[in-house]
């Protein structure tokens, strides 16, 4: 050790004692250093989604500080030369301003707003890998209830987000949450009307609570749950994957410092950076082109943010049922898709982990985590189930689809109104067989190949390599020991 | 046990030992209760080591990056300065320095500091005997207390009662219900264009649509919005009742869609006879598809309901008037709404 190092190193336990001396915490840091996370890559999505969420929290600091939740009705006369005159809110103006006026103003909300879609979409991914690895097993059920929770907040947060623009596109969007809040049968309009302050647009108090919700409430209550699922974590340790070394009771991986603070700093860094490079060079949400909304114009093909995709196409999927007796709409038609539909998928996730113990009896903790094919019955339900909400999302873009390839739309609703229900049992018997064929052959999902790799020999005879991949008989991990392929929730 | 008994001590090995007993049996039972899946397969390697790199090449490269970082944060600064609108330039800068930064821990990260593969147990999350002190402790708060069920009845029903009386002011965010029967529209209300200029039968061609909103009234209220159209005699057939509602074959509907509220802003109109189809509001939303010639009948989509009509008259100097309010609720459908007659 030089001079300057040991110079260095005393000025550090200078400083460290002196923090002790008032913290007394060297014992819970010394923990937090030796700390061990497993290596694997789809251990980062749930990472992807913090980080984005720390860039959502200081994009919107910035942002917040330019916003006027008002809808008076103000005349624009700022740069945008075509919308001179246009008579808007003042929460629109203000919007415009601060994306056309305010110095690198516009890049900020670019960021924020690619940075909600990426933090969903992450929350979304990681979700399926918890789903398919059978992460939510017990001790971690909590914490996958707090997952589920914050991925609806999330969505709400998104679209309280760009609904504050109140630009065309965004009023349309708050007509059609109006209307599925009003559909909830017996007290939707009053809730609707305790949330807006009347009919539809509201009156001038909804701009403020709609501001509070988005910038406070929401954000709050992510902050808590997010402190929660990290504490959560801590106190389990993650999962892990099967492995060299690796069982029940321990956890097996890289220790916190230096080299995985040090990947894991680089990957919010990274997060923040190709947010930051889609915020400057994507254009996302250009409200100046949408034009100021009003309850009597909208705009035609209208798309919402990805992750409101699925209620549009449940909206659009649905028959025109209403149920009404006696003069009475019971329940009136957007309930089914825009209340009915995103509460029953949600129901059927929180109550997966109490069906599942039901019905493999299978109570234990579990620390290790499963490989999709070694559970094939959940495996195929799991992609049966998402490949229902895919096919309702993707109807979401039907509209599109006719405009670009000419389907024409009727016709493609009356297809999947029926295919809706056939397509999600063909995904379930295709995975169920392909999870019991990867199961036998023991290789991998994408790089599976079936053959020898062989050798001829100066007489003519082959000679089958020892590396060869269907020479290894036993697979790396074989189907736990006992189990029947694909009979496991079998009594 | 009494402190007469003999063998105390003998006694209560026992009794723990018929516990546990019946503690492992029952777990064995349920370990191995059909169906339930054997745990996953464990391995006894020691995968446990430590390297140190000691890598300056990599070093060297970790410095290359942070001073390129460190060039692009920079550059941020500097075309803030002279060039802050131009958000690409402010981007790439700034994502490249995250970029560039990023890269650099990582590659620190993998290469510089040393590599260590760790191995810590996990210990169990229940303490049974922690989790029942902690219950005895709880329960030794109502030590010496008789009244037990009064005291946690009437606290019961206090919390309620303070719940209740906070929940309430709730309700003041929200007026009644009465405004979502009301519309702009009532008897003799002129229909004007978006600027306030009155619409006149002369200026409503077939073929197009026209929005019309209530002469001197919000526009901004929800029911304000009116779809105007004219059409040849042809398509024209409304029920009974709403005969005299389209004077000279012109017909207004509400432009708010009764699926879900979206403002209507799709005509279709008959091009070519043969082929065509009659003609037809559609809703940009989720395309429920309305026949204005047949008071507002839903022939497609999601709508409960068919599209609410607006009758007119032509006044003396030719304008178009509302010859009365709506004759049912506009907007989307709830448990109140006032349904047409049909
Ligand atoms: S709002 Fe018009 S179809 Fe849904």
């Amino acid at each position: 050790m030089n001079l300057i190092d040991r110079y260095a190193q005393r000025r550090f336990l200078r400083a460290s004692r002196a923090a002790e001396q008032r913290v007394g915490l060297a014992g819970g840091i010394k923990w937090a250093l030796r700390y061990v996370f497993p290596d694997h890559w789809s251990f980062l999505l749930g990472e992807i989604a913090l980080y984005s969420f720390i860039v959502l929290v200081g994009t919107g600091i910035f942002l917040t500080l330019y916003y006027i939740p008002s809808d008076s009705l103000v005349i624009y006369h700022g740069s945008y030369p075509l919308l001179q005159g246009e008579q808007m809110s003042e929460a629109y103006r203000s919007v415009l301003n601060l994306s056309l006026s305010v110095p690198a103003g516009l890049l900020f909300r670019q960021v924020h707003h690619w940075a909600a879609n990426v933090f969903i979409a992450s929350i979304v991914l990681h979700l399926v890998r918890i789903f398919f690895t059978g992460a939510y097993r017990k001790p971690r059920d909590f914490n996958y209830f707090i997952g589920l929770t914050m991925l609806m907040l999330a969505i709400l947060e998104g679209f309280a987000g760009y609904s504050l623009a109140d630009d065309l596109l965004s009023g349309m969007g708050l007509a059609i949450a109006y209307s599925v809040a009003m559909s909830i049968p017996f007290v939707g309009a009053q809730l609707a009307s305790l949330v807006w302050g009347g009919p539809f647009p509201g009156n001038s108090t909804f701009w403020p609570r709609l501001e509070i919700v988005h910038v406070l409430l929401i954000p709050a209550a992510l902050a808590v749950l997010i402190t929660l699922h990290l504490a959560m974590i801590m106190r389990q340790h993650h999962s892990q994957f099967p492995g060299p070394g690796r069982r029940e009771r321990n956890v097996v991986g890289t220790p916190m410092w230096p080299a995985y603070a040090l990947r894991s700093i680089g990957l919010l860094l990274a997060v923040a950076g190709v947010l930051f490079l889609l915020g400057g060079l994507v254009q996302i949400n250009p409200i100046w082109q949408w034009g100021p909304f009003h309850p009597y114009l909208s705009e035609n093909g209208a798309q919402p943010d990805w992750y409101i995709g699925w209620l549009i196409g449940a909206l659009r999927l649905m028959p025109n049922w209403e149920l009404v007796i006696a003069g009475r709409t019971v329940i009136p038609n957007p309930f089914w898709g825009g209340a009915a539909f995103p509460l029953f998928v949600f129901t059927v996730m929180f109550f997966w982990p109490a069906l599942e113990r039901r019905v493999t009896g299978d109570i234990r903790r579990h620390d290790l985590l499963e490989r999709p094919r070694d559970r094939p019955m959940r495996t195929a339900v799991g992609a049966a189930f998402l490949s229902w909400v895919v096919i309702v999302f993707a109807v979401g873009s039907t509209d599109r689809i006719f405009y670009r390839l000419g389907v024409s739309y009727t016709t493609q609703i009356h297809v999947w109104r029926a295919g809706i229900w056939v397509l999600p049992l063909v995904v379930f018997f295709v995975t169920l067989s392909a999870c019991r064929s990867l199961q036998r052959s023991g290789s991998h999902p994408l790089r599976a190949w079936q053959g020898n790799v062989v050798r001829r020999s100066a007489d003519g005879r082959l000679e089958v390599l020892s590396d060869s991949p269907d020479r290894v008989v036993p697979p790396a991990t074989e189907p736990p020991v006992g189990t029947v392929p694909g009979r496991e929730f079998e009594s | 046990m009494s402190p007469e008994d003999q063998s105390p001590v003998t006694r209560g090995a026992k009794f723990v030992g018929v516990l546990v007993a019946l503690r492992a049996a029952a777990r064995a039972v349920r370990g191995r209760a059909p169906g339930s899946p054997p745990p996953a397969p464990e391995s006894d390697v020691d995968p446990s080591r430590r390297t140190v790199p000691a890598n300056p090449r990599m070093e060297a490269l970790v410095g290359v990056l942070l001073v390129a970082a460190a060039a692009f944060g920079f550059a941020f600064t500097v075309i803030y300065i002279v060039a802050s609108a131009n958000t690409q330039l402010l981007g790439i800068a700034m994502g490249g320095a995250l970029c560039l930064l990023a890269v650099a821990c990582i590659v620190a990260g993998k290469f510089v500091v040393p590599q260590e593969t760790h191995v810590e147990e996990r210990g169990p999350l229940l303490d049974e005997e922690q989790t029942e002190e902690v219950v005895t402790m709880v329960g030794e708060g109502g030590e010496g207390i008789s009244r037990r069920a009064l005291l946690v009845g009437a606290g019961g029903v206090a919390g309620v009662a303070v719940l209740t009386a906070s929940a309430a002011p709730l309700a003041s965010l929200g007026p009644t219900l009465n405004p979502l029967h009301q519309t702009p529209w009532a008897r003799g209300v002129r229909l004007v264009d978006d600027q306030g200029r009155p619409f006149r039968a002369g200026d409503i061609h077939i073929g197009t649509f026209y929005t019309a909103l209530p002469e001197g009234k919000d526009p901004e209220s929800f029911g304000a919005g009116v779809l105007v159209v004219r059409l040849p005699a042809e398509f024209i057939q409304l029920p009974a009742a709403r005969r005299d509602w389209a004077p000279d074959g012109i017909l207004a509907y509400s432009k708010i869609c009764p699926h879900a509220g979206c403002a209507i802003s799709l005509y279709r109109y008959p091009t070519y006879a043969p082929t065509s189809q009659v003609p037809a509001f559609t809703c940009p939303c989720h395309y429920s598809t309305f026949l204005p010639g047949e008071g507002g009948r839903l022939v497609f989509g999601p709508a409960g309901r068919a599209l609410p009509q607006l009758p007119l008259v032509v006044d003396g100097e030719g304008h178009l008037r509302a010859a009365a309010g709506f004759h049912e609720d506009i907007g989307p459908s709830w448990w109140g709404v006032h349904r047409a007659q049909s």
